[in-house]
């Protein structure tokens, strides 16, 4: 061709070759930049990529923990835990939640009902949050749903734990109950919500909740490589959880069921204690409520009736209910008489019916009156006017004292019970101000007597009895029975604590042991002799004989026209009737336990509230010597 | 016309010696290691569909390779324009009657595989180029009159390939043209009024699409319109090559790969794939390998005697850096996801066919590297 000439084709190289390094050149730049940015993402991020890689390919699978048990006493199972069989389900991963929940309505035979609950509850929550579908499948239904399962997709057969309780209402107010834990259960305790699984149930009340950390136990986790679309491919490793520890406690169910007859049909309330260790034996109020109707969510008309009921089934009476002690609370009042050496023993008042203190009529409950009596023969008889002149000679501040040292006043479980109640011990000074008024000294009378600002729960009185039982010492109450108590041990701590170089866990409460003795003595005869309050109730045999004080605690203001009336306990409203109490230690001879009976609305304490004490006496003593083995077995052990 | 036989005057013995051994050992070595990283995607559902498919191909289009390579370079030289326009009626027949799949009209269906035409532009817009400017002195190179013709001609499949939409293979198609007619000596100038020329076109293009390819388009341009899409195949990817380590993972043990986090992972994505199982190391040797390949071919061109076997090879060259260098700055995150594949490596009968093509073209460049062309 007529352009190739040698020197054309030599520039066309030149510039081909020019074009061709510059070209190379930039080819080399750009695959250095590829191997840079490889570097930088395998080499200077891999630690970064590796975890997001991990993220996308792992998922974790928490179990539900499995639930420490309570055990009685003597080691058998009062709280245990079955096994629920729930469906799960969150709407965000379903792709058509309309379609699932109608064939999960056929597969089980849901009500309209059922289904409408569950679009309520998810209207109601985030659509990432689990639904609960189902929470109580028998295991028929909870097979037929895996064997659909494939053509479910997004729903979760689970099996959850449920708590039992055999003894149903017996240790409802004990132990309180579980249920689903709520959003406030989650931000108000840490442990409940890192062991967070949808479905778990937690402690809601009583020992349940009190133990709940310890209960709870740690999740088993699975851990599973997924794809992309979220299906299980391989398990990588489980990390199996711990069940919860399992906590003994110190009530014997045989007595406690025993409590729960006692009380059917009354509202009120026993507890029972070991007056050395201080080892609640019993503790029941009534009514009471089925706490396994809690365990698949109680219904709201079940919930309405329950918080409804007059007789308040939901209220532990024995650690939240005041109450005025009544007459229960006159050996006390003799007692810190005596230690303030305000009287002595023989100190002669005449009781005839009334008694004019400052202008304003004062009475006993005994029509016509006592006659003469002395302080021993004033607390068997429980005769009121001669309690006002102790009262009046002791004043409310020197009582308020002595009754502080052996528990009233003050929380008893406090370990234990996040609800229990403190009551009242008025003294002048309280009066001021709590209510910002001067102390008069007509209160002082009645405060002698029970009634007025005093309010003790029927627990405290149950402490101050044992307390009284074992000479005056101090005791700790508990729930949890402790092995190395040693009885004898504990008995020569208390004999010899009025000797300061005795190192004591048990210091006395009184100045002057003499003085307990005499207070005892009058509890004896008010049970075990005629005329005494309780004397119908007594036991002869020694083995079981026990010394108590009645009391019946009025609930409203008598006036003079009703005092006159007269009436029967069947002509009052219930809601206007005393409170019958009993507070006993038994057996008199060599004391170990305490035990207070409240009946509300009962009528009278020696009619009502010491035979169901004569009764639970019976039971306990009989019952004593198995308990003992238990701890004589125990100490050996540690 | 000269009669003359299709091998030349050589004995068969003395062109089987002429062939490049150093490429031909490459080419093989990458398509074993395609054929590896292929099975590896396949492991996750159990059946060896795609690696047994990559397999075959990769082997009948060797031999077709090799028997392209034993074809004088005069017929490819005579036959440039017929290809390319045998090429351009595949192409208008795929975008306006071929087959759509995901939005995209771009296959035609034979029995055996669904040809891709503008896989082939690919390759036919460099032959056709090659050939154009072949006597084309540089100094006329930048005439209205030598500049119009190459225009068109490229013009043309871009805006074809643009319309089916697939923006990657027609950015791919228009750097490989322009590659050579940059290299036939045209003022840098030209290319840059070109550029804006298409930029001023660009609206006037997509006002003729349809909204659900205007749509596309534009996720393409912007991946973030689309976080579920391009940036979840863009996100997941990274995890993919920076999980991978120096060493990788280790084959068959790319959890990405394996448990589908990694999407299009036989097609676009394979690098990420290789990349995780092989890591640092493996990475920077498949790129050494490219690199390798790349420079075989320049020095076949550059030893060339023809002005069309150099502009061939320098042009495909310059391409393949283009096809390897677009992919993998897309799927490291570097470039937004316009789908090109790596050259062999990917699944897909088209892109594997024109390459071996290509290559087949400049094994034959190298045996007759002596022949003039006039």
């Amino acid at each position: 061709m007529l352009g190739d000439g040698i020197g054309s084709n030599i520039r066309r190289s030149k510039l081909i070759n020019r074009r061709m390094f510059i070209a190379s050149t930039a080819k080399a730049v750009v695959f250095f930049g590829i191997v840079s940015r490889l570097f930088y993402l395998q080499v200077e991020q891999n630690k970064k990529y590796l975890t997001l890689s991990d993220k996308n390919r792992i998922r974790e699978n928490k179990l539900p923990p499995i639930r420490g048990e309570f055990k009685d006493y003597f080691g058998k199972t009062i709280a245990g835990n079955l096994d629920v069989y729930e469906l799960h389900v969150i709407p965000e991963q379903v792709e058509d939640f309309r379609v699932l929940i109608m064939r999960v309505k056929q597969i089980l035979n849901l009500t309209d009902k059922d289904v409408n609950k569950i679009y309520k509850v998810k209207n109601k929550q985030k659509p990432w949050k689990t639904i609960i579908v189902s929470d109580n499948l028998s295991w028929n239904q909870f097979s037929k749903i895996n064997y659909y399962l494939y053509d479910l997709p997004g729903l979760k057969p689970v099996i959850s734990v449920g708590r039992s309780y055999p003894y149903n209402e017996s240790y409802s107010h004990v132990l309180g109950y579980v249920a689903y834990a709520s959003q406030n259960d989650l931000s108000s305790n840490e442990v409940i919500s890192d062991r967070y699984v949808p479905g778990l149930r937690v402690g809601k009340n009583g020992l349940e909740k009190t133990f709940e950390t310890e209960l709870i136990g740690t999740n088993t986790i699975q851990r599973f490589e997924v794809n992309a679309y979220g299906k299980r491919i391989n398990q990588l490793e489980v990390q199996n959880g711990n069940q919860g520890n399992s906590l003994r406690i110190s009530i014997d169910t045989e007595i406690q069921n025993y409590t729960t007859e006692l009380l059917r049909h009354k509202a009120g309330s026993i507890s029972i204690m070991d007056i050395y260790t201080g080892e609640i034996v019993a503790m029941n109020s009534s009514p009471s409520f089925n706490p396994n109707d809690f365990l698949y969510g109680i219904g709201s008309k079940e919930w309405k009736d329950l918080n409804a009921n007059p007789s308040k089934p939901l209220v532990n009476k024995t650690i939240s209910g005041l109450y005025s002690p009544g007459s229960t609370i006159k050996p006390l009042v003799a007692l810190s008489a005596l230690e303030h050496d305000v009287i002595k023993p023989s100190m002669t008042v005449r009781c005839t019916d009334t008694i004019d203190f400052y202008g304003q009529k004062f009475h006993c409950w005994k029509k016509k009156g006592h006659g003469y009596m002395t302080l021993k023969n004033a607390i068997k008889q429980s005769c009121d006017i001669y309690f006002y002149e102790v009262a009046r000679l002791l004043g409310v501040d020197r009582l308020n004292e002595t009754a502080r040292k052996f528990g009233l006043g003050n929380i008893v479980l406090k370990d234990f019970f996040d609800n229990e109640k403190k009551g009242v011990v008025p003294s002048t000074k309280w009066k001021k101000e709590a209510i910002g008024q001067n102390w008069y000294l007509g209160e002082t009378l009645i405060t002698g007597i029970g009634q007025g600002y005093i309010q003790t729960t029927p627990l405290q009185l149950t402490l101050m009895t044992a307390q009284l039982a074992n000479g005056g010492n101090k005791i700790y109450p508990t729930i949890i029975p402790d092995n190395n108590k040693n009885i004898k041990l504990i008995k020569k701590q208390m004999e010899n604590n009025e000797d300061l170089n005795f190192p004591t866990d048990y210091p006395s409460l009184v100045r002057n042991k003499e003085n307990v003795k005499f207070v005892l003595d009058g509890m004896f005869r008010s049970t075990n002799e005629i005329y005494g309050t309780s004397y119908s109730s007594r036991i002869e045999d020694p083995k079981y004989q026990f010394a108590g004080k009645t009391g019946t605690a009025q609930v409203k203001r008598i006036t003079e026209a009703e005092r006159d009336l007269d009436l029967k306990l069947n002509q009052i409203p219930y809601k206007e009737r005393d409170h019958a109490w009993y507070t006993a230690f038994g057996p008199y001879k060599n004391p170990r336990y305490a035990l207070t009976v409240l009946v509300e609305h009962g009528g009278s304490g020696s009619s009502v509230a010491a035979p169901i004490a004569k009764k639970l006496f019976k039971k306990i003593i009989d019952r004593h010597e198995v308990r003992e083995k238990i701890r004589i077995d125990d100490t050996l052990i540690s | 016309m000269k009669s003359y036989s299709t091998f030349g005057d050589r004995s068969f013995f003395q062109k089987v010696r002429s062939l490049d051994f150093y490429l031909l050992i490459s080419i093989i070595l990458l398509g074993a290691i395609s054929i590896v990283a292929m099975y590896s995607t396949d492991i996750s559902d159990g059946k060896f569909y795609h690696s047994f498919n990559h397999a075959l191909r990769f082997g009948i289009f060797f031999v077709l390779m090799i028997i392209l390579s034993f074809i004088n370079i005069k017929h490819y030289f005579s036959l440039s324009f017929l290809f390319y326009f045998i090429v351009l009626i595949l192409l208008i027949s795929a975008t306006y009657f071929g087959t759509t799949v995901s939005g995209s009209q771009r296959w035609i269906s034979l029995y055996f595989l669904n040809l891709q035409p503008s896989e082939l532009m690919k390759i036919a817009i460099i032959v056709f180029l090659a050939r154009y400017y072949h006597r084309v002195q540089p100094e006329a190179v930048n005439t209205i009159k030598k500049f119009i013709i190459p225009f068109i001609i490229l013009i043309i499949p871009i805006l074809l390939v643009l319309s089916q939409p697939d923006l990657g293979t027609s950015v791919l198609i228009a750097l490989s043209g322009i590659a050579v007619i940059w290299l036939a000596g045209i003022n840098i100038k030209y290319i840059v009024y070109s550029l804006l020329g298409l930029v001023i076109l660009f609206p006037f293009v997509i006002s003729m699409l349809q909204p659900y390819q205007k749509l596309r388009i534009l996720t393409f341009i912007n991946p973030d319109r689309d976080p579920l899409g391009a940036g979840y195949q863009i996100i997941q990817s990274k995890i993919a090559v920076g999980s991978g380590g120096l060493t990788g993972k280790g084959f068959l043990k790319g959890t990405q790969g394996y448990l589908d986090f990694l999407p299009e992972k036989h097609t676009d994505f394979i690098f990420t794939l290789f990349s995780e199982e092989f890591g640092f190391v493996g990475s920077v040797l498949l790129l050494l390998l490219y690199a390798f390949i790349i420079i075989r071919i320049l020095i076949i061109g550059s030893n060339s005697r023809n002005y069309f076997g150099k502009f061939f090879c320098y042009g495909f060259a310059i391409s393949i850096f283009f096809y390897i260098s677009v992919n993998m700055l897309m799927v490291l995150g570097m470039l937004p996801i316009v789908g090109s594949p790596l050259p062999i490596m990917s699944y897909g009968g088209s892109s594997m066919l024109s390459m071996m093509i290509a290559l087949g073209i400049v094994m034959s460049i190298r045996i007759y590297s002596r022949e003039i062309i006039n």
